[in-house]
C-alpha cells in the first residue's frame, strides 16, 4: 500500500488495537487525526478519536485514558508539543503509559513548517519538569511510522511510561510502500482489569481503591518512587536501545544521523563508497535510550565522527557523550556507572537549520574535506560549529 | 435508635483541613450520595484536584484519577470515554475552574461529556495562602489585592455558572452552599441531581459550591458562614440556573 508516514502511523494505531486518540492539528502532522476520523473507528474497533480543544487538553485526556489501564496516544509537532510538557511529566510521574507522536518542524517559536530535528533534546531529556525521561523511538521510513506504533506501546506499558514518536516533516508527508500490521481486538474491559490492576477503572468489592497520582508530600517515600523509576529507566537502557548499522565494520568516517537525516546519508554513504571513501553509517533508532554500546562498537576503527542533523548541534551531545566519557561513578544510590572508551575520535557537527534540508551530494562534499582536511584547518563555513565543539586537532588520516 | 452513622465511603483518615473549611463538609456530603445511590463502587471514578481539596483521595473510597491544576475536566473525559457507564465526577475548586482551567471546563461542557463537576467556589487560593482567585468578591481584601479587590486593577468576580448556563452542552447547572442545615440539604439533593443525569447521559452537570474558608479570610468558622450568607450570595445568588 502507498502511503504518507502519517498516514501509515494512523492506520497502524487502528489496527494494533489503540483505545484512544486525542489531538489538536498543527502542521505537519495533522493527516494523523484526518486519517484516524475517516476511517471511523469507532465504528470498527471501538476505538475513540477525539479532536480536543488545544494540546493541554489532548494530553491531559490522554492522562485520564491511560490511568484507566488503556492505550491512549496522541500526536504533534514542536510547538504543540511544547504545551504538552506538563502532561508529559505527570504522566511520568503517575507512571502512566501512552503514546505521543511529535512530527517536528523548525523552530524556536512557531518557526517554520518545513522539517527539522529541532526537538531532539526535548524528547531525550524529558522536556518538562522533573526527573524522567521519555522512550523514544526515531523512524527513518514510512514503514517503520507504522511498524513503531506496537512497539512504543508495548514499551510504554513495560516501562509504565510514556513512549515518544519522534519523526520529522519529511517522514511524516512523503509515501512509501508500506505492509500495515494485522488487526488487532482491542482489550476487553475485565482483561484490561486482570492485566493492569494498577488502573483505575473502579474498585472492586472487597479491594483497595487505586489513585493514579505522581503527588507524594513524604520525600523518602518519593525518593523511592522516583528510583523505581530509574530502575526502570536501567532497565531499558541495557535491553532496548536499537540502531542500524550500515558500512560500520571498516568505516574510517562514521556519520551518525537519525530519522530522515539518516535516510539521506545512506545515499551519502553509498557514494562515498564508490569513490573509494571508507564511509558508514550509525543510526541510533531509540534516541533514548541511546545505543551508546553499539556506537562505541561501530566506532572502533573509525577517526572521524560525523554527526549529521537538522539542527545545530544536539545528539552530537549523546555521541560525545557515548565515545568520551570517562568511567565517572555516579553518587545517586542504585544507579549505574558509564562506561569508557579507549580512543577517543575526532567528532564534528553538520547541520542545516530552519527547515533547510541537506543533499546527500552536499554531505558527501563535507566529507572530502574532512577527508583532505589538513591538519590544522578550522571547520568549514557551511559547518554548524557549536562553541563547545572541539576542532580536529589531528588529521583523520 | 441509631440518628447518626459515618457514610460506609468515608475512610478512617483524618482530614487535613482547617476547622471550619466547608471541604470537609462536601467530601461527606459526596460520600453520602454515593452510598445512597448504590451503584457500586466498581462503577464509580472520581478525578481529582490540585489544590485544598488535592487529598479527597484519601477520605473516599473509591477509584481516583488526580489530575493536573485545572485539567480534570479533559482528563474526566479521557476516563469517561473509555468507561461510558460509570460515574465520573471531577472535584475542583474556583482556581481550577475560573482561572488556570477554564478552556478544559468550557469545552468539557460543551461537548456535553457526561461527567459531573463539582465546583467548590471559595472565592481564594487556599492551598497557596490566600491569594485572590477571579471569583474573589469585589473589595474583599487577600495577601494578592491586600487593600480590597479593585475592578480597575483585578476586574470583577467571573460568574462562570452563568457561562455554563448558557452552554447547550450542559444539562444542569445550580450554585449552592454549605453555611445552614438548609444550605446542606440542598447541596446533597444537588450532587445527587448531577450524578444521577452523568449517570443517564443528559449532558454535563455543574453544581457550584460557595463555600468557606476561614482561615485564609481571617474569621472564625461561625464568622466564616455567616459572611457567606450576608455578603458571598450577593455576588453568587444561589438557585438552579438550569435542569433538564
Ligand atoms: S486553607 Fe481554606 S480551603 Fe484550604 S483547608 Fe484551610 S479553610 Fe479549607
Amino acid at each position: 500500500m502507498l502511503l504518507k508516514g502519517n498516514e501509515a502511523l494512523a492506520l497502524a494505531a487502528i489496527r494494533y488495537g489503540v483505545d484512544a486518540y486525542y489531538g489538536y492539528p498543527i502542521t505537519p502532522q495533522s493527516e494523523i487525526m484526518e486519517t484516524l476520523i475517516a476511517q471511523k473507528p469507532w465504528e470498527s474497533t471501538g476505538m475513540t478519536v477525539l479532536q480536543a480543544e488545544s494540546e493541554v487538553a489532548a494530553i491531559n485526556m490522554v492522562y485520564g485514558t491511560a490511568a484507566t489501564g488503556r492505550m491512549a496516544m496522541t500526536s504533534s509537532s514542536g510547538p504543540g508539543i511544547s504545551l504538552m510538557q506538563n502532561g508529559i511529566s505527570y504522566l511520568c510521574g503517575a507512571n502512566l503509559p501512552c503514546l505521543i507522536v511529535n512530527v517536528m518542524r523548525g523552530g524556536p517559536g512557531l518557526g517554520t513548517i518545513s522539517p527539522s530535528q529541532a526537538d531532539y533534546f526535548q524528547a531525550t531529556r524529558g522536556g518538562g519538569h522533573g526527573d524522567y525521561r521519555t522512550l523514544v523511538l526515531a523512524p527513518s521510513s514510512v514503514q517503520e511510522m507504522a511498524d513503531f506504533v506496537a512497539i512504543a506501546f508495548q514499551w510504554a506499558f513495560r516501562y509504565r511510561n510514556p513512549a515518544m514518536i519522534l519523526a520529522d516533516g519529511t517522514i511524516g508527508q512523503m509515501m512509501e510502500k508500506v505492509t500495515l500490521p494485522p488487526f488487532q481486538q482491542r482489550l476487553t474491559a475485565s482483561e484490561v482489569a486482570k492485566l493492569h490492576t494498577w488502573a483505575s477503572t473502579g474498585r472492586r468489592e472487597g479491594q483497595q481503591r487505586n489513585i493514579v497520582s505522581s503527588l507524594d508530600l513524604d520525600p523518602a517515600a518519593m525518593e523511592l518512587k522516583c528510583l523505581n523509576r530509574e530502575q526502570r529507566y536501567q532497565v531499558a537502557i541495557d535491553n532496548d536501545a536499537r540502531h542500524q548499522a550500515i558500512h560500520c565494520d571498516d568505516a574510517e568516517i562514521l556519520i551518525v544521523a537519525f530519522g530522515s537525516a539518516a535516510r539521506i546519508c545512506t545515499k551519502t554513504v553509498q557514494l562515498a563508497r564508490q569513490q573509494g571513501i571508507r564511509a558508514g553509517l550509525f543510526r541510533p533508532i531509540t534516541l533514548w535510550p541511546f545505543p551508546a554500546q553499539a556506537l562505541r562498537q561501530a566506532a572502533q576503527h573509525a577517526q572521524h565522527i560525523l554527526v549529521v542533523e537538522l539542527n545545530a548541534g544536539q545528539m552530537i551531545d549523546d555521541v560525545r557523550l557515548a565515545l568520551t566519557t570517562q568511567n565517572n561513578p555516579t553518587t545517586t544510590p542504585n544507579l549505574p556507572n558509564t562506561s569508557n572508551h579507549p580512543n577517543t575520535p575526532t567528532i564534528t557537527h553538520y547541520g542545516r537549520l530552519g527547515g533547510v534540508v541537506f543533499t546527500p551530494e552536499e554531505i558527501l562534499n563535507h566529507i572530502k574535506n574532512i577527508h583532505t582536511a589538513p591538519p590544522t584547518q578550522t571547520a568549514p563555513p557551511t559547518q554548524t560549529t557549536p562553541p563547545t565543539q572541539t576542532a580536529p586537532s589531528t588529521p583523520p588520516h | 435508635m441509631l440518628l447518626y452513622k459515618k457514610p460506609s465511603l468515608l475512610t478512617d483518615t483524618n482530614m487535613h483541613y482547617c476547622p471550619g473549611c466547608s471541604h470537609a463538609v462536601v467530601n461527606k456530603i459526596i460520600a453520602e450520595v454515593l452510598e445512597e445511590m448504590n451503584i457500586g463502587t466498581e462503577n464509580i471514578i472520581g478525578v481529582s484536584p490540585v489544590g485544598c481539596g488535592v487529598f479527597i483521595y484519601n477520605y473516599i473510597d473509591i477509584d481516583w484519577v488526580e489530575a493536573a491544576h485545572g485539567r480534570a475536566p479533559a482528563v474526566a473525559t479521557g476516563v469517561k470515554r473509555m468507561n461510558p457507564d460509570k460515574l465520573v465526577f471531577t472535584y475542583q475548586g474556583d482556581g481550577e475552574v475560573t482561572a488556570i482551567g477554564t478552556g478544559e471546563v468550557i469545552h468539557a461542557c460543551n461537548r456535553g461529556e457526561n461527567i459531573a463537576i463539582i465546583f467548590i467556589n471559595n472565592a481564594v487560593f487556599g492551598m497557596t495562602n490566600g491569594q485572590m482567585a477571579p471569583t474573589t468578591p469585589l473589595g474583599m481584601k487577600t495577601t494578592t489585592c491586600p487593600d480590597g479587590r479593585d475592578p480597575q486593577l483585578n476586574g470583577y468576580p467571573l460568574p462562570m455558572a452563568q457561562l455554563f448556563a448558557d452552554i447547550q452542552g450542559t444539562c444542569y447547572v445550580t450554585r449552592q452552599a454549605v453555611n445552614t442545615y438548609k444550605a446542606v440539604k440542598n447541596t446533597k439533593k444537588a450532587i445527587r441531581r448531577a450524578f444521577d443525569y452523568s449517570l443517564q447521559r443528559k449532558g454535563t452537570s455543574v453544581v457550584e459550591i460557595i463555600c468557606a474558608c476561614p482561615t485564609n479570610w481571617k474569621m472564625t468558622p461561625v464568622e466564616a458562614n455567616k459572611y457567606i450568607s450576608d455578603f458571598s450570595v450577593k455576588t453568587f445568588p444561589l438557585g438552579d440556573l438550569k435542569r433538564p
